[in-house]
């Protein structure tokens, strides 16, 4: 580790610890449905909404009618989307003319887009009209966002509401955070993207004359290079605030049309965390006990910080078999040094390692460099991250609202230890909240490993495998996570392009958003019918030391205890097959 | 149905607010306040776009710097359709790639013992790494100054001009524009 790569990750968290108080207090009024400043702009807008759907904004929903509208929503959207990618041949502002998407496809990419995902196995520059980036995946991008962020304001409420029966409304909480935080915040990260070279136009390509011709494949003499475009920047932004992850173009934010300078990673990387941990604060206020959202920051921190430096040292370390073949690796003031294959050099390992921590430990999903060609532990760090659910920051909503479920996992664990009743902020966790709390964790690790099994089980899923020995197996492990994790980054190599890829992967990603979303709302749902009990000597304070322990082992053994055999399968037996020079 | 019709009427809000209103505020702005940068850094002589400042193009002439290999097909450097190698660290054929790459590389230059720099003998992420790293464009300059007939002097001085340094003292890496370096090259002559 170099003194430079220390200071660049301590201007990153300096920078975002400073806007989480202010951001967090920002959703925490908007969500309560105070009026926020910007309501003299978005007010009308608002306001008009509400008219023209005949939506009453202060008649709340129970936790059914919540889950009902949010299904409703994201079916709407889901197959908006497979109509429009489908029909995207005959539809209008597709001057390449790209053809419709073939069903499989087609209904691969609706799922992941409306799912917060952003798998791609397509490639974006070569596939899709503006018509279907701007009307079709930028839209999900913000609404697949905010309904994430609905959610999680509705479990929030839970908690903090006594003996109550409603959680909100779907349409204001959806509609408010689209307006008053997601659109805001992305025009000026979009700005900020622009002024550092980031492409934001209505055409589709330009065509350069190469200063010394190349020749392709076949040969042929290749005189010119078509600069592929587009309105990069607004989708960038969404991109990577709404934890969304889907690139314009092919290698997403390794492109630098998507990420052209060092700043412009800084503003994506902070643009990827910065709501997921501003929503702990939000929380705080929300349950009116600021202590409990810094205890849930405290413990996100804890587990990201040592796998950012595991992703660093073992990238910075580099391949032991380039070594052999003189091939200098060392990190100099000249040179970053490292594991550069699939790396950008303005970003070298410093910026590559920290961007792959952040988009995984979230749902973004967005990368700048390719984590397939990453060393076997610089690899294990993304996957992990993955499977511990995300949870460690974690997608805009549901990443809060998964370490959440892990809190009161954790409240009954202690609970257990002393023989008490188990209670979070005041409610009672009851048999019917643990069976709850049990399915939305168990259910997504079932369908990582169940996933991957049936991935390299089949002959469609092996054919998809790129590298060989246990880094093929990885590939696949990769994905089954990913998309069980609705993250959507990728060892790449793996070729999803299949019916069967396509289908097994929207199964997963469909079951990985939803089958959290529900009973996440059914607890929710459970928990503000309960009164609230004052805290007395028998309570577990939740904002202490002791607690974030609790927090932070029951994440770190539930993670470790279901994915251990199979990550030494992949990554870890590829490690010491890389060490001893195989 | 009530329910569906109310998400079909947001998603249709939406629809206007996010997918048409915001990207083309955001594109006048852009094209207002930026417009070198919102059209692609485009880099322009006599009137014909000769490239963009953060696109690489493909260089294997000995006379000139040589870009960062690209995995891009059916050409390097295709900005029609960036791409990588995807290939894992124990691949035996990106053990085989960098053979090969660093063998070029030498054969080019035969008298040169130093070690390669890593950034020369690896794809990029995206296939269009505008950038090498001051030690792999130093590593090229006696090559340079031999085919140019230039003082080696001159040629490390012309790679110093061309270096940027990490962004705001802190962020990224020290890089050389090959692009630009080489322009200025062929200038010279």
């Amino acid at each position: 580790m170099t003194w430079n790569i220390l200071l660049q990750y301590g201007l990153f968290f300096g920078v975002l610890l400073v806007l989480v108080k202010p951001l967090g207090g920002y959703m925490a009024r908007v969500f309560e449905g105070e009026r926020v400043w910007l309501d003299r702009v978005l007010g009308p807008v608002e306001r008009l909404t509400y008219r023209v759907l005949r939506i009453d904004p202060t008649q709340e929903m129970d936790w059914k009618d919540y889950a009902l509208a949010m299904l409703a929503f994201n079916a709407v959207g889901a197959f908006t989307l497979y109509a429009l990618l489908r029909l995207q041949g005959v539809l209008p502002w597709n001057p390449e003319r790209f053809p419709g998407m073939s069903w499989h496809l087609a209904l691969n990419t609706a799922v992941s887009f409306v799912t917060n995902t952003n798998w791609q196995n397509y490639g974006g520059e070569t596939t899709l009209s503006p018509l279907s980036q701007a009307a079709g995946l930028t839209v999900q991008n913000f609404v697949s966002a905010a309904s994430g962020i609905a959610v999680l304001v509705a479990l929030v409420r839970g908690l903090a509401r006594r003996s109550g029966k409603t959680l909100g409304s779907f349409w204001v909480d959806t509609l408010r955070a689209t307006l008053y935080v997601l659109l805001p915040l992305s025009l000026l990260i979009a700005l900020v993207l622009v002024s550092q070279g980031v492409v934001q136009t209505l055409h589709t390509s330009v065509i350069a004359a190469l200063l010394e011709p190349t020749r392709d494949e076949g040969g042929h003499l290749v005189l010119r290079q078509v600069l592929s475009m587009g309105p990069v920047a607004s989708q960038e932004a969404i991109k990577e605030l709404g934890t969304n992850g889907g690139g314009f173009f092919n290698t997403n934010s390794a492109h630098p049309f998507e990420n052209p300078t060092p700043l412009s990673n800084l503003v994506e990387m902070l643009a990827i965390l910065l709501i997921p941990a501003s929503l702990t604060y939000t929380f705080g206020k929300m349950v009116s006990d600021r202590r409990q959202g810094w205890a849930l920051l405290t413990v996100m921190f804890a587990i990201f910080v040592p796998m950012l430096w595991l992703a660093a040292s073992s990238e910075q370390a580099g391949n032991p078999a380039l070594s052999h073949l003189g091939v200098d690796q060392t990190a100099t003031a000249l040179s970053p040094g490292g594991n550069m294959e699939g790396k950008e050099v303005r970003f070298g390992i410093a910026g590559s390692a920290l961007f792959t921590t952040v988009t995984t430990a979230t749902s973004c999903g967005a990368v700048n460099a390719m984590h397939d060609s990453y060393t076997p532990l610089g690899g294990l760090v993304p996957m992990w991250l993955i499977e511990l659910g995300e949870v460690v920051f974690g997608g805009v909503g549901s990443g809060l609202y998964g370490m959440l479920v892990f809190a009161i996992l954790a409240v009954f664990v202690a609970g257990l230890m002393v023989g008490r009743t188990p209670e979070y902020l005041g409610k009672k966790i009851e048999a019917y909240d643990m069976k709850m709390v049990s399915l939305a964790i168990l259910v997504p690790a079932a369908a990582i490993l169940v996933g991957a099994a049936i991935g390299v089980a089949t002959a469609g899923g092996r054919a998809g495998i790129s590298n060989p020995g246990p880094h093929g197996f990885s590939e696949v492990l990769y994905a089954a996570s990913s998309q069980v994790g609705n993250n959507g980054s990728a060892f790449a190599g793996l070729g999803g392009n299949t019916p069967f890829g396509n289908v097994l992967g929207a199964v997963l990603m469909f079951v990985g958003r939803f089958w959290i979303k529900v009973p996440v709302l059914a607890l929710a749902g459970s928990l503000v019918a309960k009164k609230r009990i004052p805290p007395g000597a028998g309570t577990l304070p939740t904002h202490t030391p002791l607690f974030m322990a609790m927090v932070f082992s029951v994440i770190v053994i539930v993670g470790a205890l279901t994915f251990f055999p199979a990550l030494a399968l992949g990554p870890i037996v590829e490690h010491l097959q890389m060490v001893a020079g195989r | 149905m009530r329910t569906l019709a109310r998400a079909l009427g947001l998603l249709i809000v939406m629809t206007v607010l996010t997918g048409l209103v915001y990207p083309l505020v955001v594109t006048a702005i852009a094209q207002i306040a930026f417009p070198r940068e919102a059209n692609g850094s485009l880099i322009e002589r006599d009137g014909h776009v000769v490239g963009s400042s953060l696109i690489g193009q493909p260089f294997d002439d000995p006379k000139l710097f040589w870009s960062r290999p690209s995995a891009t097909t059916p050409q390097p450097d295709n900005a029609a359709s960036s791409g990588a190698s995807n290939q894992g660290p124990t691949n035996p054929a990106l053990i085989e790639a960098v053979k090969a790459r660093a063998r070029a590389l030498k054969a080019a230059d035969p008298g040169n013992t130093a070690p390669v720099p890593v950034d020369l003998v690896t794809t990029s992420g995206s296939g269009l790494d505008p950038h090498i790293s001051p030690a792999a464009a130093l590593w090229q300059v006696p090559r340079i100054a031999r085919a140019h007939g230039l003082p080696e002097k001159a040629v490390r001085e012309l790679v110093r001009r061309h270096t940027e340094g990490r962004q705001l003292g802190v962020l990224g890496e020290p890089r050389v524009n090959v692009l630009e370096l080489n322009s200025t090259l062929t200038s010279l002559r």
